[in-house]
This record gives structure tokens, C-alpha cells and sequence, in this order.
């Protein structure tokens, strides 16, 4: 009989949600009681929408907990460990019964996240048992030729992740073709699109897949050197990455003729970025990794031909290396069985916004985002109408509810207006308000454009205004012809992804929703209610009950009334700061 | 201050100016922030002038050149933050404190920061306090949350 394993999910949004605590309670229980069962650790599992998550592993199956309080696991244990009965009210999924979120894990298909939520991310041997190191192994013992691995990438059909969809095993070929004595492979763990949170997740729970990943790619483009550039706002990911590479450097796995075969090298680095955006465009991140301000550089020499310091580097994405020591060690047709036509595999994408179950999930190419929403998501929250759902970022656009059908794959999300993108999905619903969330990006953008091409520099910042004069009730006739005209210029004149895809946003929010730009500028209401200086504020007759506190409130004594009898709110006088509304303790404020 | 400094800088090689980000991290990592002079010890030791380092630093987010307050809050704007109404939260924080984010409070307790991402997005709308997450504010929630911090004094 196997020992009965108790696992608590340590990942950053765990921890955020207060996993520490909760694995601290276990531990003293298993202490004071004396407990037969194992205490281990993992990452991320994917349900946020649960933290804390804990599983429990016995003989019958896999039961997990979800919103362990440290109260909650006292009773977990007196309940399932000592009396062997699950509190089945508690339990999120389970494959032993139907639990209330099971409908989460169906449908998906997990490669990428394959490690993440089952084992130990700090102990290099749980990551072995699961057949890790193993694809290399098969390369070095099947004599495998740097051009067979990437045959065996190429056949795969995996395209980066990172967002823009290039086929991985073509770039490289391409640093493989390039001779040089010495070449670098970089991952490009700068995840810096707000709203996505895959790459931290598969640093924090899986880091050795990423570090085979690099080294097979170093085999292949025969590259002896690599960097990790990794955010500095992920202190989790950098200090699990540094004990992956710490045990697998003392495994052998790293450093000089690994696995015996002569002249094998590779070392791999880690570089924290500093805060730019702009640094996940790669010659961008080239640039930060000399020691330079992150600024973008002209394309070609592309970096295969010439990349860091002026030798050939291959650069990919967290989850792109995630991906490769599966698709070697099972083959190249497991990995092209997934997907459509032309997007092989699986994509994670991170679910957030105005969503039931917010989280990670891992889906085949071609399901459509109104099941990955729907199904795996359960939907909106508190039943609201499903608007539109944003991907890929501020490089992305919105996809709207009548599209709700198109599949996730590269071509089908871009013939929406919209990208990939590296994975973020953020979910609206009829109280967002598109015009701010179009602002809210540009916002971004324009703050995060490096400042080098003069269209991205200050015609972001030209859109922008105009944005916030529409959000705030100036909009004026043109604007939108204006928005159009100069985010096609944007588009044409900028060096880089950023300023490229930057107006994204305007564009499909302007292509989907005209009809709330038009009521923004000519009505100068805000159909979601979102816009504050939009917004208009009266009293409900039957509700008030002149208690005066909206009065009292108000900062510009909009409001008369004697006490116990009806206000009346001047909306020439208000500036629609909302007190009234947030302060009134019979909801006898209502906004239009 | 100069001397931890100095004791950073002996880590890293004279003259290798790719080391620059490291440096700059490191020192901040100690110190806070990016005094001036430790800014031109840095120059010094990299033998690269000053305005070179500044022309980094102020490139990326992370630098400070100004010291921190106590507590260092962190309000996520990331986009999930935002649709669950981040906005507010700010907006209440910068009221609750009369500091505007990117400032200190004038006792020196608070600093208020504005950050891109988190990361933490299945808990927006989030704020971070010296590294500690709190998850799903409200701008209701926020006067209590300070009020916790300030009778920790």
C-alpha cells in the first residue's frame, strides 16, 4: 500500500492566497498527531480561482481541495486522513467523483504544463521520475545529429509561443546554419504582457523542462552558452531556476561533456530584466543582456546571423522549451496528433478578468474560445453577459461575443484583428467599458514605447489623448477617423512588435464596438457605466429615506433635501465623482 | 553607504560594462535606491561616465532614485486588475495616504508604486505590501488595510 501524499500547491498566486500558512498548519497537525502521510510541496495547479489548493493522493484516487484555509485543513485531516472519509463539499476535483470543478480539467490537454501542480519543482529527482533529462538522453544514446533534432522540431509543426507564431524548428535552422565558434541560446522569460501569467507558472512548477528545452537546443544549433532573461518582478521563478540549475549542473546535465559525449558544453545564465516592456521584443532583449538600454534594433542581420554580441543566437519562449523535451522523447507525430492544419499542439493560455474560474489552462489548438470560456472557464461571473474577450495584450485586440466560435489557432485569431499572442485571455462583460479598456492599453503602450521611432514615440501618445478626452466626454466628430488614421501610421512606421501591433487594441475595439465610440462622443454617455464623467446620478423616489448622508458627501453640495424627506441630485452642479452612490446605504442611487 | 558599495562592485570585474544591470540591481537591492553616489562609484569602477548610467537606469522601471518608505505598496494596473476595478483601489490608497503614486508619504512610512503586472492574476484586483499579497480589494477594504499596517507602528 502506498503512503497516502498530502500536496500543497506553492506557487505564487497560492502563496498569494496564503498556501504558506495552510502548509504550515499541516505540517503541525502531522507533527502533534503524529500522522502516517506525506507532506509535499508543488506549484502552481492551475485553479486560482481555489487557492489555496491542496491535494490529497490515497488509494482510492486524487482528491483536491480548494480554499484551504488553515481552519479548513484541520478538518480535512480529522475528516479524510483520520476517519478516511473526503469531505466531498470541499473537494474541487477529484477522479474518484464528480467534483463541483471537474469540467475545468476537461477537454485539456497538458504538454506544456505536464509537470506543473504534479511534482516537486525544487527537487530534480520527482522531475527525472517523470521522465526528465530523458529526451536528451534519447538524443545522445539514438546518435541523434544536431539536423535530426531539428527535423524532429520542424516535423512536429510546434510555432513559437511567445506570440508570433514562427515556425521554432525554421529559426533554427537558421542559427544552426549560421558558423560561428561561438553562438548563445537565450529564453525569453520577460513576460511583461499584464494580464498573462503562463511562463511564471511553468518557471515556478516546472523549471528543469525549460532548462532541458534550452540544452536540446543548444545540441542543435550547437550552442554552448545560454540566458535565461527572466522579469525581476518573479523573485519565485529566479529562485526556483537557480536551483534547477544548481542540482542539474551537479547532476551532470550542465556544464562540460554532458552525458560523456566529448565537446558537449553548455552553461545557462540568468539575466534579471529591469521593468520594459519592450525588452520581450528579442533585439530589444539583446540589448539589455549587453548591459545597453533595452532598445529594439534593426532587423536583418536577425539575430540567428547575428544576435548577442554579435554571434548567432536563438531566442525562444519559456513555453516553447517547455514543449521540446516532449516532443522528443514522445515524437514528433504524438505532438502533430493535437492542433489544427497549420497550429500543431497545444497552447496554455491564462484565463482572467470577469471570469468563474480564473486560472491556467492548457488547450489542443482548434477548440473554440467560446468553450475554452464556457466549459473549462464556467463561464461569467455573477451571470453577466459575455462581451468580448482580449487577447494577447496590448498587442492583441478584442474579440467580441458574435466571434465567440473562432478557433485558437495562429491564422483564425489573426483574421479577427487580434493576435495570439503568448497566451493572456482577458474575459469583459457588459459593465467593461471598450473604449477605456482600449485607453487602458494604450495607456501602456505609450509609456512602455522605447522612444526610438518617432510614429511609436509620440503617435501613441497622440492616441492616447485623444482617448481620454472621448473616455472623459470631449470626444469630438473625427475622432475616430483620427484614432484610425494614426494607428495605421503607427503600424507602418515602427521598427519594432511593440509600435507594429501597439494601435491593435483601437483598431478591433473601433472595428466591433463603433456604436459605443459614437455614444461616448455624440451622447456623451458611457453604455457600460464605466466612464465616471459620463455618468449621470439621480435619486429613487421609493428608496430614499432622507437620511442625509448622500448630502453630507457630496463634495460640491449637488444634493438638497431636508432630513426625512426625498433628495433631489442638481446634475448641473455635479461633477459625477460617484460618493453619493458608494456612500448611500439604501441603494436609493441610481447611475444612467 | 559608499562602503556596501564599494563592497558590491568588488563582486563584478573594473571595465565590463555589460555588468552594468547586475550592479545596478545589487545596489538597490541594499541600499533602496540609486543615491548619486553611489551612481558615480559605479562610474568609476566601470570607467563608463555617469550620464552613460543614467541613460540606463532611467530606461528601466525597476531603478529608484529616491529612498523608499517603510512600507512599500505595489498596486498591480495589470489588465485583469484593471477590469475588476484596480482603478479604484488606487485611486483610494492615493487618498487614504495624500501621497500620488510614484511618491512617499511625508513620515517616510508608505511608498506608493504603480507595477505593470503581477502576475497574480486569478486574485485581482491585487496589491502587494513589502511582498505580501493582498487579493481582492475593494476601495472599501483599503482604510483597513493601511489602518494594519500604520498600528503595526
Amino acid at each position: 500500500m502506498s503512503k497516502t501524499k498530502v500536496i500543497v500547491g506553492l506557487g505564487s498566486c497560492g502563496l498569494a492566497a496564503g498556501a504558506a500558512k495552510t502548509y504550515d498548519a499541516l505540517d503541525k497537525i502531522k507533527t502533534a498527531d503524529n500522522l502516517d502521510f506525506e507532506l509535499a510541496k508543488t506549484s502552481c495547479i492551475g485553479m486560482c480561482f481555489r487557492e489555496p489548493l491542496v491535494e490529497i493522493k490515497d488509494e482510492s484516487g486524487s482528491y483536491i481541495y480548494g480554499e484551504v484555509t488553515p481552519d479548513r485543513a484541520d478538518e480535512i485531516i480529522e475528516k479524510h486522513i483520520k476517519q478516511f472519509s473526503p469531505i466531498h463539499d470541499y473537494v474541487v476535483q477529484s477522479d474518484v467523483f464528480e467534483a463541483r470543478d471537474n469540467a475545468f480539467y476537461e477537454g485539456q490537454v497538458k504538454i506544456a504544463l505536464r509537470n506543473c501542480g504534479y511534482m516537486d519543482p525544487e527537487n530534480i529527482e520527482e522531475y527525472e521520475t517523470r521522465d526528465g533529462y530523458k529526451a536528451i538522453k534519447k538524443i545522445i544514446d539514438n546518435k541523434m545529429s544536431p539536423e535530426d533534432v531539428i527535423q524532429e522540431v520542424l516535423d512536429s509543426g510546434i510555432r513559437g509561443r511567445g506570440g508570433g507564431g514562427f515556425p521554432t524548428g525554421l529559426k533554427w535552422r537558421f542559427a544552426k546554419n549560421s558558423e560561428a565558434s561561438q553562438k548563445y541560446v537565450i529564453c525569453n522569460a520577460d513576460e511583461g504582457d499584464p494580464g498573462a501569467f503562463m511562463d511564471r507558472s511553468i518557471l515556478e512548477g516546472d523549471p528543469h523542462s525549460v532548462l532541458e528545452g534550452m540544452l536540446i537546443c543548444g545540441y542543435a544549433i550547437e550552442a554552448n552558452a545560454a540566458y535565461i532573461y527572466c522579469r525581476a518582478e518573479y523573485p519565485l521563478a529566479i529562485k526556483r531556476l537557480n536551483i534547477a540549475i544548481k542540482q542539474a549542473t551537479e547532476k551532470g546535465y550542465l556544464g562540460k561533456n554532458i552525458f560523456g559525449a566529448n565537446g558537449f558544453d553548455f552553461e545557462i545564465f540568468i539575466k534579471e530584466g529591469a521593468g520594459a516592456f519592450v525588452c520581450g521584443e528579442e533585439t530589444a532583449l539583446i540589448a539589455s543582456i549587453e548591459g545597453e538600454r533595452g532598445m529594439p534594433r534593426r532587423r536583418p542581420p536577425f539575430p540567428a546571423e547575428k544576435g548577442l554580441w554579435k554571434s548567432p543566437t536563438n531566442i525562444n519562449n519559456v513555453e516553447t522549451f517547455a514543449n521540446v523535451p516532449w516532443i522528443i522523447y514522445q515524437g514528433a507525430s504524438s505532438y502533430n496528433r493535437y492542433g489544427t492544419e497549420k497550429s500543431k499542439g497545444t497552447k496554455v493560455f491564462a484565463l482572467t478578468g470577469t471570469i468563474n474560474n480564473g486560472g491556467l489552462v492548457e488547450v489542443p489548438m482548434g477548440m473554440t474560445i467560446k468553450d475554452v470560456i464556457f466549459k473549462l472557464g464556467g463561464g461569467i461571473k455573477d451571470d453577466k453577459k459575455f462581451k468580448a474577450v482580449q487577447l494577447g495584450g496590448p498587442s492583441g485586440g478584442c474579440i467580441p461575443e458574435h466571434l465567440s466560435e473562432t478557433i485558437v489557432d495562429f491564422d483564425s485569431v489573426n483574421a479577427t484583428g487580434a493576435i495570439m499572442g503568448s497566451g493572456g485571455m482577458v474575459v469583459m462583460d457588459e459593465s467593461t467599458c471598450v473604449v477605456d479598456i482600449a485607453r487602458f492599453f494604450l495607456d501602456f503602450t505609450q509609456k512602455e514605447s522605447c522612444g526610438k521611432c518617432t510614429f511609436c514615440r509620440i503617435g501613441t501618445k497622440r492616441m492616447l489623448e485623444i482617448l481620454t478626452r472621448i473616455t472623459e466626454g470631449e470626444g469630438k466628430d473625427g475622432d475616430i477617423e483620427a484614432l484610425e488614421d494614426l494607428s495605421h501610421q503607427i503600424k507602418d512606421s515602427s521598427l519594432c512588435g511593440l509600435g507594429q501591433t501597439a494601435p491593435n487594441p483601437v483598431l478591433t475595439t473601433i472595428k466591433y464596438f463603433k456604436d459605443e465610440y459614437e455614444a461616448h462622443i455624440r451622447d456623451k454617455k458611457c453604455p457600460a457605466l464605466t466612464c465616471k464623467k459620463l455618468l449621470s446620478y439621480k435619486v429613487i423616489e421609493d428608496k430614499c429615506t432622507g437620511c442625509t448622508v448622500c448630502a453630507k458627501a457630496c463634495p460640491v453640495d449637488a444634493i438638497s433635501g431636508e432630513r426625512k424627506e426625498l433628495h433631489h441630485i442638481d446634475m448641473s452642479i455635479c461633477t459625477s465623482c460617484g460618493l453619493c452612490f458608494t456612500k448611500c446605504n439604501f441603494d436609493a442611487i441610481e447611475v444612467y | 553607504m559608499e562602503i556596501k558599495t564599494n563592497d558590491i562592485l568588488q563582486k563584478y570585474p573594473v571595465g565590463k560594462s555589460e555588468n552594468l544591470i547586475p550592479i545596478l540591481q545589487d545596489i538597490q537591492d541594499v541600499e533602496g535606491y540609486l543615491s548619486e553616489a553611489s551612481v558615480v562609484e559605479v562610474g568609476r569602477h566601470l570607467q563608463m561616465p555617469t550620464g552613460k548610467i543614467y541613460g540606463v537606469a532611467t530606461f528601466y522601471n525597476q531603478f529608484r532614485f529616491k529612498p523608499l518608505g517603510k512600507y512599500h505598496i505595489q498596486v498591480c494596473r495589470g489588465t485583469a486588475c484593471h477590469v475588476l476595478g484596480s482603478a479604484t483601489v488606487l485611486e483610494e490608497i492615493e487618498k487614504e495616504l495624500a501621497v500620488k503614486s510614484g511618491n512617499t508619504t511625508r513620515d517616510g512610512m508608505f511608498s506608493v508604486e504603480v507595477v505593470a503586472c503581477i502576475g497574480a492574476c486569478g486574485l485581482a484586483p491585487v496589491v502587494a505590501i513589502n511582498g505580501n499579497f493582498h487579493a481582492k480589494l475593494t476601495a472599501d477594504k483599503i482604510k483597513e488595510l493601511i489602518d494594519n499596517y500604520r498600528n503595526q507602528e
